[in-house]
């Protein structure tokens, strides 16, 4: 497997707060990854540096061998980078059908018709074909969760960065949001999973990188990085 | 096609006016009206599909009336030439504006779009051939054949550019890029991440917008045969362009037609009957009632009422 994302080197800063220092990984085509850190660590600020929401300073991001940092975000998701939201943002005043609809024409290049038909298809895999006509204003928490991951993959994406997906949902739906993640990858696409929920990283990663302060201070499988103990220190500030 | 059924038959009955009605106080009312519905159609492009609130309409009005006056005094060009060069120099001006004020968000794009408006001011304040200051006196042709009155031509020119004005502007509200600028007026972020080029559409509204609103302003000089700095570039013509589509509504672009033809009806009502000075009032006044009881504006306020009591 070659590497799908290959980043080096990544520092971004806020003013003086350091929020990544020097960071690099490689992401296999194909891999479920996870990437964890207690608040602060620098986990979204990675993915939008990676997503093109914010420019990094300094190192470099190779996507399938072609540096993509100094592109501005919509290039990069017509390149196969899509991302969800940690806080949900749908296009409230637009209909269900219409969030996805905009990745339809706007990257897929779908014309009004072709676009309707994909948006439904994608709404049926996620379990929200029911909710099409609906505006967006008016889904739950686990269904504006569905909702931004269904935009994303409309973008047809080879790599999907899913930001918190899971927080702030019961128990089941957990479940369901982790099973779709699961098909997707089935499917073939790369998956970057941010998330709080340490149950569902370790059951959904092969691979998991700790952030803490803006650097990597672990990586390795979801049963060693349990169990390091830089980890626990970071996680329980012991 | 209903659309262009109704745009045809509005231009038809503009020019039977013109040959029928006798009052020319009509016209001279009317042409104000036309004129604001092509302004608040012009700023619901950028301020209402968008949500980018440009409180600069005065200085595109402005410049518009400018490059007429210039293109009148220096080489005596056409009212048509006069309304492409004025529709041209405010889309570069759009661009210009665009590029240096898009990357700032909210309240303070609004502010840089005031500044623009100053600026352009200060700059034919200036500026001794036109007039600068104390303004510059222009001769109106009194007949312009086959009407018999400049004034009726002139109603009949401010409904066609009314009718390119919505044309336009239906034209991007249906279109992939109306859906664009709703998703950067949603969530500017997912836009972006959802491969909406924002900047691109932003600057392309911008640069209509300021097409259509320069174009308006450039029949003002021979509408009032004299123009001033403080009148073109009025801070009422920001207010009003902005005002009229949140009355209407800034979802459709029957909206800004509506509120366009309401308010500026009640303008001269008010400015004919009352005073000028209160016809500012009326303005606010409507504007706050209808921000605090229908955001969404007569046309979101009849959908509601229909919906509750039709089906």
């Amino acid at each position: 497997m070659g590497a799908l994302l290959q980043v080096s080197g990544l520092s971004k800063h806020f003013g003086g707060f350091t929020a990544l220092d020097g960071v690099s990984l490689e992401i296999a085509e194909g891999e479920r990854f996870g990437l964890i850190g207690p608040n602060g660590s620098g986990k979204t600020t990675l993915i939008n540096c990676i997503a093109g929401s914010l420019y990094n300073e300094q190192g470099s991001i190779a996507f399938r061998g072609e540096e993509v940092s100094r592109l501005p975000a919509y290039q990069r998701v017509r390149r196969g980078i899509a991302r969800s939201f940690q806080l949900p943002r749908p296009f409230k005043s637009m209909s269900v059908l219409e969030n996805l609809i905009v990745p339809l024409e706007y990257v897929v290049h779908l014309n009004d018709a072709d676009s309707r038909q994909e948006a439904l298809r994608l709404l049926r895999a996620i379990g929200l074909a029911d909710k099409a006509e609906a505006p967006s204003s008016r889904l739950s928490q686990v269904e504006l969760r569905k909702l931004e991951l269904a935009r994303a993959m409309a973008a047809r994406p080879r790599l999907l960065i899913s930001d918190e997906a899971m927080a702030g949902l019961s128990g089941s739906e957990v479940d369901e949001v982790l099973k779709i993640l699961f098909d997707l990858n089935a499917q073939g696409i790369t998956i970057i999973m941010i998330e709080h929920i340490m149950q569902a990283v370790m059951r959904f990663s092969q691979r998991v990188v700790c952030l803490d302060a803006g650097k990597i201070i672990a990586e390795g499988t979801p049963q060693t990085i349990v169990q390091n103990g830089d980890v626990q220190r970071a996680y329980l500030g012991a | 096609m209903r659309f262009w059924i109704s745009a045809a038959l509005a231009l038809a009955l503009a020019v039977a006016a013109a040959f029928t009605v006798k009052n020319a106080y009509f016209f001279f009312a009317g042409y104000v009206v036309l004129q604001f519905v092509v302004l608040a159609t012009a700023w619901n492009i950028l301020g209402g599909y968008a949500g980018y609130v440009n409180f600069g309409t005065g200085a595109f009005f402005g410049i518009g009336a400018y490059t007429a006056v210039l293109l009148v005094k220096s080489l005596g060009l056409p009212l048509g030439v006069q309304i492409a060069a004025a529709a041209l120099v405010g889309a570069a001006l759009g661009f210009g504006v665009g590029l240096l004020t898009l990357r700032l968000r909210g309240i303070f794009f609004s502010i840089a779009t005031v500044a623009v408006a100053i600026i352009l001011q200060t700059v034919i304040f200036n500026w001794r051939y036109l007039g600068g200051a104390t303004g510059v006196q222009l001769l109106r042709p009194e007949v312009t054949p086959p009407f018999d009155n400049y004034i009726k031509m002139l109603f009949v020119v401010g409904t066609l550019l009314a009718i390119v004005a919505v044309a336009v502007a239906r034209y991007v509200e249906t279109s992939w890029v109306g859906r664009g600028l709703r998703a950067i007026r949603d969530s500017e972020e997912a836009a972006e991440c959802t491969g909406v080029p924002t900047l691109r559409l932003k600057l392309l509204a911008c640069v209509v917008s300021g097409a259509l609103m320069s174009a308006a302003g450039a029949p003002l000089p021979m509408y009032q045969s004299f123009v001033e700095p403080d009148s073109a570039f009025s801070l009422n013509y920001s207010v009003s362009a902005l005002a009229m589509p949140i009355i209407g509504g800034t979802a459709h672009w029957f909206g800004p037609v509506i509120g366009a033809v309401l308010l500026g009806t009640v303008q001269q009502l008010v400015t004919v009957t009352i005073s000028s000075e209160l016809n500012v009032l009326v303005v606010g006044v409507l504007l706050v009632l209808f921000v605090v009881a229908a955001p969404e504006g007569i046309v979101g306020l009849t959908r509601r009422l229909w919906a509750r009591f039709f089906k």
